[in-house]
């Protein structure tokens, strides 16, 4: 008896995260996805009426917006993070005195919350008292500086505080990637003449390339749950000139009463973060087999 | 690695580190405007500007928001939110890493029939965008008669949580000898006590690093808070949004940026005190999960 217990211990032990895991995350996706199917509004309920959700969805131009500034704020955050992520660590990896201290600076931000951020970041871009008003003191009279109430600018000031708050991590990858970088490969390329701007660009940047995968990987996925900062930087604002998709959903599903535009909208978000991670575990998964 | 030709020229090197410090400035100046800001009254906020130091440093943001400040309906500051926090990070950080390394220790070294299907089917849960989940749980809780409960927030947090601490104490168990496995069993011991007498010893680090994860991404966690609680059972970042947001009597910047500082600071410190296993966390968590 004892030793039947002690035979079935390890999957009596990870019994419950399985039974948590098959419920609230499978269950769960299963159940949204049917809702999503449904005619629910207030509350769940099971008269099933194919893609209408999807298609109300699509129609609802709110939607649009959100997509729209979802691509912009996506690509403009990743764009942004890798080039001043890599820089700095490029740069950070020359033998530089102090380079605890700096990388503690460049980091910190991580670990702060998004609702912080965009706090500090309202303050900052505040029209009238933030940094139009530092312009203006400084002789610069007709500085103008107004994106956070700008319907058409709004979404960049979240481009601002996220790449404000991730380039530093972005930047310690990449400073980990360099440091796994064959010293004798370097001092080849030096021996056969090669700039430092060559070297990086032929030699080093190739060899960087898991790195820039999986960087790009981590901030899409960050991107796509965006949800808190865009909450405390513009409320979604003006309007819903900045909202996206995870405030939509928010919105949709715990405000408006209309769960199944919600379940619907929350799919789609599923379904565009399962299309930019199985690549990258497909991609995975060959590269330890070969 | 490191750019020989240009430490050579010390014009390059000049610019190297001008380059470094500028940055550094840019990414130090919103904690500066904030703390700068929570300092002044708000006449100098209105007359002076962000970088200006404060004339006449006060401790009156501070203390407003941390015991007087309106959050909504109710003025009585961030404290008791921060007290709820409180009452939601420790539990739901110590049961998600004890959880976790039990898990990880089944997935690395008594490994059975699926277990590896176990664990690439938990591992699929640290992509999920939480918004396909938030409808469904809602109605768990409510069923459960955990809604709008710290005990419910807590419950989310560890369901969430435990597939990245299974994540951690898995790929750090997987390099631990099986031998040492096979030797204990040998000498007659069992799950447990190998558990406890050869893994546990060696896990300080792990569990130093799950544990500040944990306690990082629960304290700033919003999407849940904001979902899952009701008045009462806010939590802090919650409480700081609706802080900032509403503005009886006039808006009083100075308020929210000491507010936004109290609600940053248990994070920062551990931070600064242990960032050595913050970024180990972050690349472990990053980089595999």
């Amino acid at each position: 008896m004892l030793n039947l217990l002690e035979k079935h211990l390890p999957k009596i032990v990870i019994a419950p995260t399985t039974v948590a895991m098959i419920v609230c995350m499978y269950g769960f996706i299963l159940w949204t996805g049917l809702l999503s199917f449904t005619k629910s509004r207030m509350m769940p309920q099971w008269d099933f009426v194919g893609f209408e959700q999807y298609v109300r969805l699509f129609d609802n131009p709110r939607w649009h917006i959100a997509l729209d500034n979802l691509f912009i704020f996506i690509f403009l955050f990743i764009a942004i993070s890798l080039v001043l992520g890599l820089l700095l660590a490029i740069f950070l990896d020359q033998r530089i005195r102090n380079e605890g201290a700096i990388r503690t600076i460049y980091l910190y931000p991580m670990a702060i919350s998004f609702i912080v951020t965009g706090t500090a970041w309202k303050w900052i871009l505040n029209p009238g008292l933030g940094i139009e008003k530092l312009l203006r003191d400084m002789g610069f009279v007709d500085f103008e500086f107004r994106w956070l109430v700008d319907p058409d600018m709004a979404i960049y000031t979240i481009v601002i505080a996220a790449v404000w708050q991730s380039s530093g991590f972005v930047m310690a990858m990449f400073l980990a990637g360099l440091r796994g970088v064959d010293d004798n490969l370097t001092k080849a390329a030096k021996i056969d003449g090669a700039s430092a701007i060559r070297l990086y660009w032929h030699i080093i940047l190739p060899i960087m390339r898991p790195v820039f995968f999986s960087a790009i990987v981590i901030l899409t996925h960050i991107a796509i749950k965006s949800f808190d900062l865009v909450q405390a930087l513009t409320g979604g604002g003006p309007g819903y000139a900045s909202d996206l998709p995870a405030n939509f959903m928010y919105t949709f599903a715990f405000n408006r009463a209309q769960m199944g535009v919600g379940a619907a909208s929350a799919m789609i978000m599923l379904f565009g973060v399962l299309a930019v991670l199985i690549p990258y575990l497909y991609s995975e998964l060959r590269e330890k087999k070969s | 690695m490191n750019l020989k030709m240009l430490s050579g020229i010390s014009l390059g090197r000049v610019a190297i580190y001008l380059i470094l410090i500028v940055f550094a400035l840019l990414y130090l100046a919103p904690l500066y405007v904030m703390l700068t800001t929570s300092l002044k009254d708000i006449e100098e906020i209105r007359s002076g500007n962000l970088l200006a130091l404060p004339n006449d440093p006060t401790f009156y943001a501070w203390i407003k928001a941390w015991s007087s400040a309106c959050t909504g309906s109710e003025c009585n500051g961030l404290a008791p939110f921060f007290w709820n926090s409180v009452k939601i990070v420790v539990p739901a950080v110590l049961i998600s890493t004890v959880v976790g390394a039990f898990n990880g220790y089944v997935l690395a070294k008594w490994k059975f029939k699926g277990s590896e299907l176990l664990f690439g089917a938990l591992l699929f849960g640290c992509f999920i965008p939480f918004q396909v989940i938030l409808l469904p749980m809602a109605i768990l809780l409510a069923k459960l008669g955990l809604a709008n409960t710290v005990s419910g927030l807590v419950l989310v947090h560890v369901i969430y949580g435990v597939a990245f601490t299974t994540l951690f104490f898995r790929n750090y168990y997987v390099g631990i000898p099986t031998e040492l496995v096979r030797a204990a069993q040998l000498d007659g011991a069992g799950f447990l006590n190998i558990f406890r007498h050869v893994f546990l010893p060696l896990s300080t680090p792990i569990f130093v690093v799950t544990i500040i994860w944990q306690f990082t991404q629960i304290w700033n966690d919003f999407l849940f808070g904001v979902v899952y609680s009701g008045p009462g059972t806010q939590p802090i970042t919650v409480a700081l949004n609706n802080l900032v947001n509403t503005s009886i009597g006039g808006k009083e910047y100075n308020v929210d940026m000491a507010a936004a500082i109290i609600a940053a600071l248990p994070t920062l410190f551990v931070y600064v005190v242990a960032g050595k296993y913050f970024v180990r966390g972050l690349t472990a968590g990053a980089v595999k999960g």
